[in-house]
């Protein structure tokens, strides 16, 4: 093994401790539990209850509510909170790649976007939601959640506060915003021209229209868009937020 | 020997502000240095590009000869740090906590286990091993970022403040495994501003202030830096008019508490010679009569001017 990947290897065995110690003291925090697993709930429900939808039709929206919230709840919460209790400074002082070290919150929001994705998952073949393609859908929720885990991590990147509760807010005023212009409540294919324009730069959209094809077999963006775009995107996302996070990580030392 | 720590024409601002102007000094294999100062003087910031974890803006900063710009994680493997603004994981356990660092610098399960329980015991922390680390208090705390610090077995140990505002018992723990850890050969780069820890501590200090060293020498040679200003307190048996003796202070540095006379001179012998003429002339008796050699704590304060 030559030794660059060598370093690569290293580095991603501790993107995997910084993963288990998320899990470890991350999962359980209020502001996790509210925004990544109470909120969504409460927002089908808000949705669903009372209009003439079928689960069949609602189940789109139930699953990009769930993966977007779950996958972006844990990654905010976590630099300014290492901050906060002074840990940031001592993690970054070890021989870990900050890449490597932000590595490991991504896939800790992820794990915790997969676990909870789940739920609707389970809910939706107890309930007999018909799939027509599970693989894309299972595809598309891996996808989903490792493209909005690294948002997570660059929804944290900006201001560099040691507040939770500042970054939960102002990570709220985005993710809101995007749910509504997503194509979650309504599809696409309804939504007027300059509707269909707007939802185009969010994320979500894809993983929706992805959600949309495995159940009806049908997608308003080819799936060979589909399903780039969200690799891109992330991608996009995780060198933007580790490019950010260079920059202010200092600011939060002082 | 080997250079353990080297810096060379350091620089750092931040906007107008130098935090350090162009220091240089080198540490050496096996040595215990005090990087003093007042607070705001530019330790910190010296210790964390000593990190890596700040660029300077100019200047060069080897560790065992490894650039820190051009390879921080390499010099970064060498060093154990116990950073000033630091804190362990309180919603972790004090074993949880030594695993995770010991993880990230890379030493396998097997050694990190055996390692973290010998630290544990030898800082007494083995029984509260599996506690969360928010129920312990400041001293503990402590301790166990020392033993974070040590897991990997680093041969540079960079500290600092490591007993600010610690309890007796974990400071004369921290104190006495320091120095055992040096007679080891470890390396150890303390700053501080507690006089009384870089004294019985330090073979070697720098000391600072806005950012600029005004010295680096061993700490005998601090002192005797200072030493041509020696006080001498003299106390005679009764109070008199001491203003004659005035004359002999070096600065103005003359004080009279009743019969008690204290004043700094530069010649000792001439001083003393003196201050026997006068008491002979005034039929004054002398009852005591110290030379007091001025320590770390004196020189810092005369250098500084805190």
């Amino acid at each position: 093994m030559n030794s660059s990947s060598n370093y690569y290897l290293e580095q991603f065995k501790r993107s995997l401790l910084i993963m288990k110690k998320n899990v470890k003291i991350y999962y359980s925090k209020g502001p996790v539990i509210v925004f990544g697993v109470l909120l969504p709930m409460f927002l089908f429900l808000a949705y669903f209850i009372g209009r003439n939808i079928s689960l069949h039709e609602a189940f789109p929206g139930l699953l990009g509510m769930t993966v977007f919230f779950s996958a972006t709840s844990v990654g905010p919460t976590i630099i300014p909170w290492e901050s906060r209790l002074k840990t940031l400074e001592r993690l970054i002082s070890t021989p870990i790649s900050l890449w490597s070290m932000f590595l490991g919150d991504v896939l800790s929001s992820f794990m915790f976007g997969v676990l909870i994705s789940l739920i609707p998952l389970i809910l939706g073949f107890i309930l007999g939601v018909e799939f027509i393609n599970c693989f894309l859908l299972f595809g598309g929720v891996i996808l989903g959640v490792l493209c909005f885990s690294a948002f997570s991590i660059l929804l944290s990147a900006y201001p560099p506060t040691d507040t939770p509760s500042t970054i939960m807010m102002l990570t709220s005023l985005v993710r809101f915003p995007l749910i509504f212009i997503s194509g979650v409540f309504t599809p696409l294919s309804a939504l007027p021209g300059w509707g269909v324009i707007l939802s185009s730069i969010s994320p979500l959209t894809y993983f929706v229209d992805l959600t949309r094809a495995s159940l009806t077999g049908v997608s308003y963006y080819p799936l060979y868009i589909d399903l780039p775009v969200l690799v891109f995107i992330a991608a996009l996302f995780f060198i933007i937020a580790v490019s950010i996070h260079k920059r202010s990580i200092l600011k939060r030392l002082s | 020997m080997r250079n353990a720590i080297e810096v060379v024409n350091v620089s750092k601002f931040f906007g107008k502000i130098k935090a350090v102007d162009n220091i240089s000094f080198t540490v050496q294999e096996g040595e215990i240095f005090g990087f003093l100062g007042p607070n705001g003087a530019g330790k910190t910031t010296t210790m964390r590009m000593l990190t890596g974890l700040i660029k300077p803006d100019t200047g060069q900063i080897r560790i065992f000869g490894l650039d820190i710009i051009r390879s921080p994680l390499k010099a970064k493997q060498l060093m154990g740090i116990l950073p000033e603004m630091s804190n362990a994981y309180i919603d972790l356990s004090a074993w949880d906590n030594l695993m995770l660092v010991g993880g990230l610098y890379g030493v396998p399960r097997r050694v990190r286990e055996e390692r973290g329980e010998r630290l544990l015991k030898q800082f007494k922390l083995f029984d509260r091993r599996n506690q969360l680390v928010k129920g312990f208090s400041k001293g503990m705390k402590q301790r166990l970022l020392v033993c974070m610090a040590l897991i990997h077995d680093p041969i540079l140990l960079l500290l600092d403040e490591p007993t600010s505002g610690l309890d007796v018992e974990s400071t004369i723990l921290i104190r006495n495994i320091l120095r055992e850890l040096n007679e080891k050969g470890v390396t150890v780069f303390i700053t501080t501003h507690n006089m009384e820890e870089a004294g019985k501590l330090c073979g070697r200090v720098a000391i600072v202030n806005h950012g600029r060293i005004l010295v680096t020498d061993t700490v005998e040679n601090v002192k005797n830096k200072t030493e041509r200003f020696k006080i001498l307190e003299v106390v005679f048996d009764r109070v008199a008019d001491f203003t004659e003796l005035a004359s002999l202070a070096v600065n103005g540095e003359f004080n009279v508490f009743d019969e008690r006379v204290r004043l700094v001179v530069e010649d000792v012998d001439a001083a003393l010679n003196r201050v026997v003429d006068y008491a002979r002339n005034n039929s004054i008796r002398i009852i005591s009569l110290n030379t007091l050699t001025p320590s770390l704590e004196d020189a810092f304060i005369k250098l500084t001017g805190s």
